[in-house]
This record gives C-alpha cells, sequence and structure tokens, in this order.
C-alpha cells in the first residue's frame, strides 16, 4: 500500500448515516459554486502546493464534502492559496473562496478583534 | 447676565461632545504606532503645521475635493461647513464686540439675537446684522441641496447616495432641523424687538405680535434641544468626520500613513469617513453587478460599530477606484486589507514543507514569475526571448517549484502564513546575490516592493523593458497598429506605474487612449482578492471592462498582469496581448537571425 | 393512390411515425400491434428529457397525426415469423394469420433489462428496490412513496444497471440511463426539496444538448449529490429501508450509507421480437439487436431487399433520435417501392 503520507488513508468506512454533511451545506450558503464540482481534478494539477509535497486539493475537497475532517485542517494549512485552482476550474467553482472557508470552520479562526 | 434656562441643553449637549471627543482623540493618538509617532514628533513643530491649516481650510471648510466631482455637491458642502464655521466666528465675533469682552457667556453667540434685544448700535453692528443672516442664508440653502440630494442624487452628480443607519438619521434630522428653527426663532425674537437683518427681519415682520409673543421662547428651546440632540448624537454618528478631519489632516502632513497593522491611524481615519457615498459611484461592482451594499463606505461603517461581517468585508476586488475618489482621501484599500486580518496560532510554521536551500545559482538578475504566469506560458516565453536579446543572465527563480509571493495569503488576512513564505523566498532571493528582481506579475512585485524587506531592486518587466530600450540594450522596430492598454490595478493604482509601459508600447505601435486610462482605469474583474462575489457578477464586470476598451476596435488589447490576460480571453475573440509579448515579437536583432529580419511588421505570432 | 403496400411491424414511436410518412406517400401501410394500444415503450414514461416534455402529448401528437393518414392498424397482433416468399414480404402472427406487402419495416424496439438477473441489489426480493420504470409510472401519479406509503427521505439512483456489465452479457451503454437518471433525480428533488437524493455512477454521460445544462443545475439547484462508484449490494434493513455499500472512488474508501428507496437505472435490451425477427432473416446483430447495412449512410436498410429497420430495435436511442430515424427509414422505404415494377 502506498503512504500517501499524510494520515487520512487509514482504512476506514465512510458511513454516509452518521457523518457530518451539514458542514458541506453551510458552506455551500457561503460558496454556492462549490456546488457545481464534478471532481475532474484540474485543480489538483496545477497546484502550487502538489509540486512540493503529496497535498491533493480534490481529495481534501471530497473529504470535506463526506464528513471526513481528521487531519484535513492540517492538510489545508498547507495551502498558499494562490489562486490558480480557481483560474483553471471548468466550473468556475471559486475554490479559492472554499478554502478558505474551509480553513476557517476547521481552525475556528476570527476576524482580530478591533476595538476602537 | 444673559441667561434663560433654555441654553442648558446647548451648553450640557456642547461640553458632553466636548468631552468624548477629547476622550477619544486621547485613545487613539496613544495607538498609533512608533512609525507615525516618530514622523509626529519630527514635523509637528514646522512649517507642515501651516500647511495643515491651510489644507483644513481649504478641504474641510471650502470642499475643494468635492468641487472637483461635481460644483453641485461641493457648493452643497462648503455652505454646510464653511458657513456654519463662519456663522460660529462671526458670531463669536459680534458677542465679544457687543459685550466689550472676550469672555462673555459662551452661549451668548449662539443665542445672541434672543438676549441682544434692543436695536444695536455697537460698532459694526449693522454689518454683523447683515453678515449673520447673510451666512444663514447660504447654510440654508446647502440645506435645501443636501434635502434634495436625499431624494433626486443625480442632480447633484450622485448615481447612487448611500443608505443610512439609524444613528444617522437622527443625527442628520437634527442637524436639519437646527438651521431652520435658528431662522424661526431668530424671525420671532426679531418681530418683537426689530434686532433682525433683511432675512430674520423681513421674516419676523410677517408674525402677528401675539404669534411671535407666544412662539418665542418655544423655538428657542427647539433651537437649543436640537443642538443638543445634534451634540450629542454626532460621535455615534457619520458626523464625527467633522472634528477627526481636521484631526486627520494635521497627522498626515506630519507624515503619518498606514502600516499594515491596525493602529490609532486607523481610528482616525474610519472616523473621519463622512458617508458621502462617493466611493459607491467609483465601485465596479456597483455600476457593473448591481452590487451596493458592501461598498467601503458600509465596511467602515461596520468597523465603526464593531459589525463587521465576511460578506462585507471580502466582497471587495481591492481594485483601489475608491481610495482614488475619496474626497478625504483616506487609505481605503489599506484599511480593508487591515481589517481582514485572522486570529492567529503562535509559533506555528505553516510551510516547513518547502525545503529552501541558499541556491547555487549567483546571479545578478532574477526573473520570477509569479504562480499565474505559469497559466499564461507565452509570457514566459516573450520574456526569455527578451532578456536573451538583451544578453541579460538571468535565473528563472520559479522555474520548476515556485513558492507563491504571499501576497494572496495576506489579502485574505492571514498575515502570519504569508510571513512563512516571505521569509522564504526572502532565503532563495538573498543568497544568490541578485540586485535585481524582475517579474511578469504586478501582484508579485507589489508584494516585493512592500511586504519583502530585500535590498535589492524590484522591476515589474514593463519597467525592466522601459530600461533595456533606455540603456539601448534591445531594439524594436515599429509598426502601424493600434493598441489599447489596459492599467491593472496593482500596477497603475497599486504601483503608481503608469508611463512606463504606455512609453514601451508607442515605441511599438500606436496607443490609443480611452475615458478610463490611468488612475481611472477599469478593474477586469477577476481579482483574487474578492473571495464571495459570483460568476455572473464577475462577468459582468469583465464585460463592461472590455466594452469600454475595445470601443475603438484596436488591433491589440495590450495587458501587463497574466490574471488580467487570462480574464479577458474568457470570451473575448480578439487579440490580447501581454506587454512582453507585444515586445518580443518586434524585437529588431541586429544579429544573424535571418528568420527575425523576414518577418512583416503585421503579423503577430501567438 | 400507389397501389404498393408496406408493414410496419410493432407501432411504438418509430413505427407510428413511420407508418405515417410512408402513407402520407399514398401507400398503403398496415400497422401491426402485438398489444392494445399504440405508443410502446412511451407510454410508460412522464416526462421527457432534457426539457421535461410531456411525454403524453408527445405520444398523442404522433397518434394524432397518425390517425389523419389513411392507414390499417391492427393491434393484438403477435407477429412471430416474418419471411420473404414470391416477391413479397409475409407476416405471421399467433393465430396463424398472414399479412403480406411489398416491403417490411422492422420496429419491435426494446425492453427494459430484467432487473431481477442482478439478484445482489435486491430487485423482487425487498420491497423498496425499484426500477426507473417504476419510478416513471410512480411519478406519474404525482408522489414517489415507499412500499408501504412513506415520502422517501433519501433516494438512491444506481446508474449502469444491465449495461455496461460483462456478468449479464451486455457490455454495451444504453446511451439515456445516465440523463434519465439526472431528471428522474431533479423531479424528486423537484417534489420533495428536503428529501436527498444521490447518485451512484460511473460516469455521467451527457452526450445531448443541455443535457450538461441539466446536469449542472441539478447540482447548483437541487443539491443532488453525485458519488461515483457502483453499489456492489443492497441489503434490507428491519425497517424496510435499503442499506447499500460501495466504494466512494473519488476518496478511495468504502461507504455505505441507508437509503428509504433504491430506484436501479436499467437499460434497453432487444425485445423478443426483435431478436426473433432479426435471426429469422438472418440480420441480426450483438446483443440481439437488428443490424443494420452500413451505420454511415444505410443505417434503415438491411442486407435483405425491402426489410428495413427503424428505432431501437436496432441500438438504443433516445425518443428525437427514433423519430428522425423512423422519418428516414419512411423515405427509404417509399424510394425502394417507386423503384419496384
Amino acid at each position: 500500500m502506498k503512504n500517501w503520507g499524510f494520515k487520512i488513508a487509514k482504512p476506514r468506512i465512510i458511513d454516509l448515516d452518521t457523518a457530518n454533511t451539514k458542514a458541506f451545506e453551510e458552506l455551500c450558503e457561503k460558496v454556492p459554486s462549490a456546488k457545481r464540482c464534478i471532481m475532474c481534478g484540474a485543480c489538483t494539477a496545477t497546484c502550487s502546493v502538489a509540486n512540493h509535497t503529496s497535498f491533493n486539493f480534490r481529495k481534501c475537497n471530497i473529504m470535506f464534502r463526506r464528513g471526513q475532517f481528521e487531519g484535513l485542517a492540517e492538510e489545508l494549512d498547507k495551502c498558499m492559496l494562490c489562486g490558480k485552482c480557481k483560474l483553471v476550474c471548468p466550473r468556475a467553482v471559486n475554490t479559492r473562496a472554499f478554502i478558505y472557508n474551509m480553513r476557517i470552520f476547521l481552525n475556528d479562526l476570527n476576524y482580530k478583534n478591533i476595538k476602537e | 447676565m444673559n441667561y434663560s434656562n433654555f441654553i442648558l441643553p446647548f451648553s450640557i449637549g456642547a461640553l458632553i461632545l466636548f468631552v468624548i471627543i477629547i476622550v477619544k482623540f486621547v485613545k487613539w493618538f496613544k495607538l498609533l504606532d512608533r512609525k507615525q509617532k516618530f514622523f509626529i514628533k519630527r514635523n509637528i513643530f514646522t512649517t507642515k503645521t501651516i500647511s495643515a491649516t491651510i489644507e483644513v481650510f481649504r478641504e474641510a471648510l471650502i470642499h475643494r475635493n468635492i468641487y472637483k466631482k461635481n460644483p453641485l455637491l461641493g457648493y452643497m458642502h462648503m455652505s454646510l461647513a464653511f458657513g456654519w464655521f463662519l456663522l460660529i466666528v462671526v458670531g463669536k465675533i459680534e458677542a465679544s464686540v457687543y459685550s466689550g469682552t472676550f469672555f462673555e457667556e459662551p452661549w451668548l453667540a449662539i443665542f445672541f439675537k434672543y438676549f441682544a434685544r434692543e436695536q444695536h448700535n455697537f460698532w459694526g453692528a449693522k454689518f454683523f446684522t447683515f453678515a449673520m443672516d447673510f451666512l444663514l442664508l447660504v447654510v440654508l440653502s446647502g440645506l435645501a441641496l443636501a434635502i434634495i440630494k436625499r431624494f433626486r442624487s443625480k442632480i447633484l452628480g450622485l448615481k447612487k447616495a448611500t443608505k443610512h443607519i439609524v444613528y444617522d438619521k437622527i443625527a442628520l434630522s437634527a442637524l436639519w432641523l437646527i438651521f431652520p428653527l435658528r431662522l424661526l426663532a431668530e424671525s420671532s425674537t426679531a418681530a418683537l424687538v426689530q434686532n433682525g437683518g433683511f432675512l430674520t427681519g423681513g421674516l419676523g415682520s410677517l408674525f402677528p405680535q401675539q404669534f411671535a409673543q407666544a412662539i418665542e421662547l418655544p423655538l428657542w428651546w427647539a433651537y437649543s434641544i436640537s443642538l443638543f440632540v445634534f451634540f450629542v448624537s454626532l460621535p455615534f454618528s457619520r458626523y464625527m468626520h467633522i472634528p477627526t478631519e481636521v484631526a486627520l489632516i494635521f497627522l498626515r502632513k506630519w507624515g503619518a500613513t498606514e502600516g499594515e497593522q491596525y493602529s490609532g491611524l486607523t481610528n482616525f481615519e474610519i472616523n473621519s469617513c463622512s458617508r458621502c457615498g462617493i466611493c459607491i459611484d467609483a465601485c465596479q461592482l456597483n455600476f457593473s453587478a448591481n452590487i451596493n451594499n458592501v461598498q467601503s463606505v458600509y465596511f467602515i461603517r461596520d468597523t465603526r460599530y464593531n459589525k463587521i461581517s465576511d460578506l462585507v468585508a471580502n466582497n471587495c476586488l481591492m481594485c483601489g477606484r475608491c481610495t482614488e475618489t475619496c474626497p478625504v482621501g483616506l487609505e481605503l484599500t489599506q484599511i480593508r486589507q487591515q481589517l481582514r486580518t485572522k486570529t492567529e496560532v503562535p509559533g506555528k510554521h505553516y510551510y516547513d514543507y518547502c525545503k529552501v536551500e541558499p541556491t547555487k545559482n549567483k546571479t545578478d538578475v532574477i526573473y520570477f514569475a509569479g504562480c499565474m504566469t505559469h497559466l499564461t506560458p507565452s509570457i514566459i516565453l516573450a520574456m526569455k526571448n527578451i532578456f536573451s536579446a538583451a544578453n541579460e543572465k538571468v535565473w528563472f527563480m520559479d522555474e520548476e517549484q515556485g513558492i507563491c509571493c504571499g501576497r494572496p495569503l495576506r489579502q485574505q488576512g492571514f498575515v502570519q502564513q504569508s510571513k512563512d513564505l516571505v521569509s522564504k523566498n526572502t532565503k532563495l532571493i538573498s543568497s544568490s546575490g541578485a540586485k535585481l528582481l524582475v517579474s511578469s506579475c504586478p501582484i508579485c512585485c507589489k508584494s516585493f516592493k512592500e511586504e519583502y524587506a530585500l535590498d535589492i531592486e524590484i522591476m515589474h518587466h514593463s519597467e525592466y523593458i522601459k530600461m533595456l530600450i533606455d540603456e539601448k540594450r534591445i531594439k524594436l522596430n515599429k509598426s502601424e497598429l493600434n493598441i489599447v492598454f489596459h492599467d491593472p490595478c496593482e500596477l497603475g493604482r497599486g504601483l503608481n506605474i503608469y508611463k512606463q509601459p504606455r512609453q514601451v508600447l508607442s515605441k511599438v505601435g500606436k496607443l490609443i487612449n480611452t475615458e478610463f486610462d490611468e488612475e481611472n482605469s477599469l478593474c477586469c474583474g477577476g481579482s483574487l482578492a474578492n473571495t464571495i462575489i459570483e460568476l455572473n457578477s464577475q462577468l459582468k464586470i469583465k464585460n463592461d471592462a472590455l466594452q469600454i476598451l475595445t470601443k475603438d476596435k484596436p488591433d491589440v488589447l495590450a495587458t501587463a498582469c497574466p490574471l488580467c490576460k487570462k480574464t479577458f480571453t474568457h470570451s473575448y475573440k480578439g487579440k490580447v496581448m501581454d506587454i512582453a509579448e507585444i515586445v518580443s515579437n518586434f524585437l529588431s536583432l541586429q544579429k544573424n537571425s535571418k528568420k527575425q529580419n523576414n518577418k512583416k511588421e503585421e503579423k503577430i505570432l501567438i | 393512390m400507389k397501389n404498393k403496400s408496406v408493414i410496419v411491424i410493432g407501432a411504438g414511436v418509430a413505427g407510428i411515425e413511420a407508418a405515417s410518412n410512408i402513407a402520407e406517400q399514398g401507400y398503403n401501410v398496415t400497422l401491426i400491434e402485438k398489444t392494445d394500444i399504440l405508443g410502446g415503450n412511451l407510454t410508460n414514461y412522464a416526462k421527457l428529457f432534457p426539457n421535461f416534455a410531456d411525454a403524453d402529448e408527445v405520444k398523442n401528437n404522433l397518434i394524432n397525426n397518425l390517425s389523419t393518414k389513411k392507414v390499417d392498424i391492427l393491434k393484438n397482433n403477435d407477429i412471430t415469423k416474418l419471411f420473404f416468399e414470391n416477391d413479397k414480404w409475409h407476416a405471421v402472427n399467433s393465430q396463424n394469420q398472414t399479412y403480406s406487402a411489398d416491403a417490411a419495416l422492422l420496429t419491435t424496439g426494446f425492453t427494459v433489462f430484467d432487473a431481477k438477473r442482478k439478484e445482489e441489489l435486491g430487485y423482487g426480493i425487498y420491497d423498496n428496490v425499484i426500477t426507473s420504470l417504476e419510478f416513471e409510472s410512480m411519478y406519474k401519479t404525482g408522489k414517489i412513496t415507499t412500499k408501504q406509503g412513506n415520502i422517501p427521505k433519501r433516494i438512491a439512483f444506481l446508474n449502469c444497471v444491465g449495461s455496461r456489465d460483462e456478468k449479464v452479457g451486455n457490455h454495451y451503454c444504453s446511451r439515456v440511463c445516465c440523463i434519465n437518471a439526472v431528471k428522474q433525480a431533479t423531479e424528486f428533488k423537484t417534489l420533495y426539496p428536503e428529501s436527498e437524493a444521490y447518485c451512484f455512477y460511473m460516469d455521467i454521460r451527457m452526450a445531448g444538448q443541455f443535457y450538461e445544462e441539466l446536469y449542472r443545475k441539478s447540482q447548483e439547484k437541487h443539491n443532488v449529490i453525485y458519488i461515483r462508484g457502483r453499489i456492489s449490494e443492497a441489503a434490507a434493513t428491519i425497517d424496510n429501508r435499503i442499506q447499500i455499500k460501495t466504494e466512494d472512488t473519488l476518496t478511495g474508501l468504502p461507504l455505505k450509507m441507508t437509503v428509504d428507496l433504491l430506484v436501479l437505472m436499467v437499460g434497453m435490451e432487444a425485445s423478443e421480437a426483435t431478436s426473433n425477427l432479426s435471426k429469422q432473416n438472418e440480420i441480426n446483430g450483438e446483443y440481439g439487436f437488428a443490424k443494420s447495412l452500413g451505420l454511415h449512410g444505410n443505417d434503415n436498410k438491411t442486407t435483405k431487399n425491402g426489410l428495413f429497420l427503424a428505432g431501437t430495435c436496432k441500438r438504443p436511442l433516445n425518443i428525437p433520435e427514433a423519430i428522425a430515424d423512423a422519418r428516414a427509414a419512411a423515405l427509404q422505404i417509399t424510394q425502394y417501392l417507386n423503384n419496384l415494377q
């Protein structure tokens, strides 16, 4: 079995009866174009980070959709937000916004508090 | 002693306002960052202070910038601001002359006509009475225009007026009531004691005596109360800009500018926004895509009331058009970027997987294509061509494994992550010993120039090509092609590079001007900074920009940014070329390349 | 009135349209139908992809057009033999009655794959496994319910049942099931927006005008979820729901879930008449379908003079294609008849 280098590939079954697919639905409210994805993989192919690691954006995307969050936050931290994926997507999915929102959701980030 | 109970609301209100302003200013002043404080200390006792005072007159009172936008709009602001200012000043002088001292009751000037009930015969009385009435008329005319603007903003040159919130509506109503009430109050007193001028006396003569008797005191109460309401709501409304803008002008003249973090200066700036709405008209999200609730005015307002949300903060192309047209000169783009900053995780490193070792390529010149440029390889080929024509030995830094410059991360507020990438690229660049870095992407250029602390010269490839031409290291053939140049947002408004690309293009063809050139250029809509915008809206923005650029049917639409090029070629069937490609096509090589010499002028190769 | 005649075997979409067109030219046409209704498989459908045209309306238009022409319609005639003798074509039914004509047109069409043959999917064994055809008839009533009468909170559509499957001897693609699944998922979500719809696919083949747009709309507007994986088996739970197992190939992980209704997108197979009558006349192609003389340009003729083909007796087609094919066949037949002495 090839060692993919990150924790997600443990032999595990996806149980859609219990998995948290609501998170993806909420994200789709913010990034409606994400619903159009056909998983073609063009984004992963052009990714800047994929030059250095085995980061696979399509895989992160689909893991998020199936509610498999284990190890996902760490993987997504690798993204440089350079935007090449958005530029090649054939379905005009705003991949960058999707990653941005996934990051905020998984890491619970907020705006730095600014007091007058 | 000139006293009546009705002066209390005004006095209490004025006192409260004064205290609140001092408290806020002191707090913000303390929050200024080191660099800002340093500049202030250096310049406070120089002529800069005098020029700041002049600017206060020019902008805060006479509103020259707004005059340039639309004379009627400028008159409206001037008559309200300058008119009221003069009312106060002249009124104070009048009251002082009348009472023979500088230290009369502070409220005497405001309620002068009530207390000075005899026909005046102090020095200059006639002049003062006339002047005060005249100034009141000026203010009232401005008020009339303001009311018209609320209902028919087009007359004053604004296609869209700002949508106001409750605080603003309260303050606005109070403000609009102040001067009519003053007019009525003064007129009613003038009806009784004939101390009015042409306006107040004229109006007063229409009041029957009984009527004037009954309403005189209530009117003065109402006038005082409206002043109270206005003063007390001012610090929480848009009218905070009145005192803050003055302070901001001084701070600016002393050299304070926005840094990369939110600072006290940012507090001054966001409170200086008068919500005039001029930025709404400039925004392409508004006029191309009909999105008009996210512009700078609303963003600043949300920040002031601590209600900043993703939907507003992130729905901005950060093209800089609003910053160019803001009459107060607020650094809107910079503020928006500061305010997007996300919370950080201390000590975390995100990009350790990028193993960066000192490079073996020792060179004078580095070429950094940029992430986006790899998707427009014709630009890379053209640059390689130009480098070889100029005999420049170049290290193509991100030919194989590029590390992003870090600006897209920063624009989304991930400052900590961006700094990680910056340090890695800096290591690479420094280890090469280069003295010049040329990049094809304006986004990267801006990043290198502003977010990296590099000692070397950074150039966009249009600047570099201009340099090559000036130093006669390459020669270009001229053609008869009609070329329109689209100023990329990051290169033009972002880096103030307008002339070099145009000079280069003039050497190879005929440059056609459009209505939206240089600072006024339109964004292509492909910006990375906006993570909310839907595809339809983006296409509308792009189509509008294209329509204007290609109105005169140019042979070539020239750009200087790979993202703009990719965005325009989405549906435009005509020729879109980067400057580097155009130049590469028209290189005139003196050496033995028969192929190039046979090239006809009109043929363009992609 | 010309005196040549044609028998058209099978009154489905292709048969009706061909008969109308040939009769229009003045020839004697006998339209023979096995059942007692006209329309063939079209009578089973509710709305047609990709634009949700009303199937009944389309059928009635065809039939109304037919009724204005002089065509001899013979229902309840199951043709079991077809042969050429003495310069004429003879069709014999199960009662041994013979109909003869100068030319014969085979429009015997298709039947759907019998899902019972894929036993592991539970059709015919568990209550809530149905075929796409049964979904269509339920949709005609305006409601989709489980066998127990409840509205499904979760429905799953499985593509390629009986097609692209070596195990049942059908290697070919049935052409219409992908778009049909997208259409049915859209219909389901339009009826019950609160329920979830899943499509399990090997490929999503959207080769037709507006098919891709329907697919995209099903994702964006109707939130249909597409999972790339073939359901290997289905099992019933205690409360009559169906538990399915598949591999989510895009994640590389096995996946299971419980659904209220499982819809099998059954493919098209050659009907019994098609395979019988083609074999009798040595024009049988692969998988029991009839073989035309040549795909590029001779698609309605056969190796036998006077025997023509139209519609899904040759291969899986969608309805617009079947109609166009029928009209082409009509033209070929009239040209043939014109050249006969």
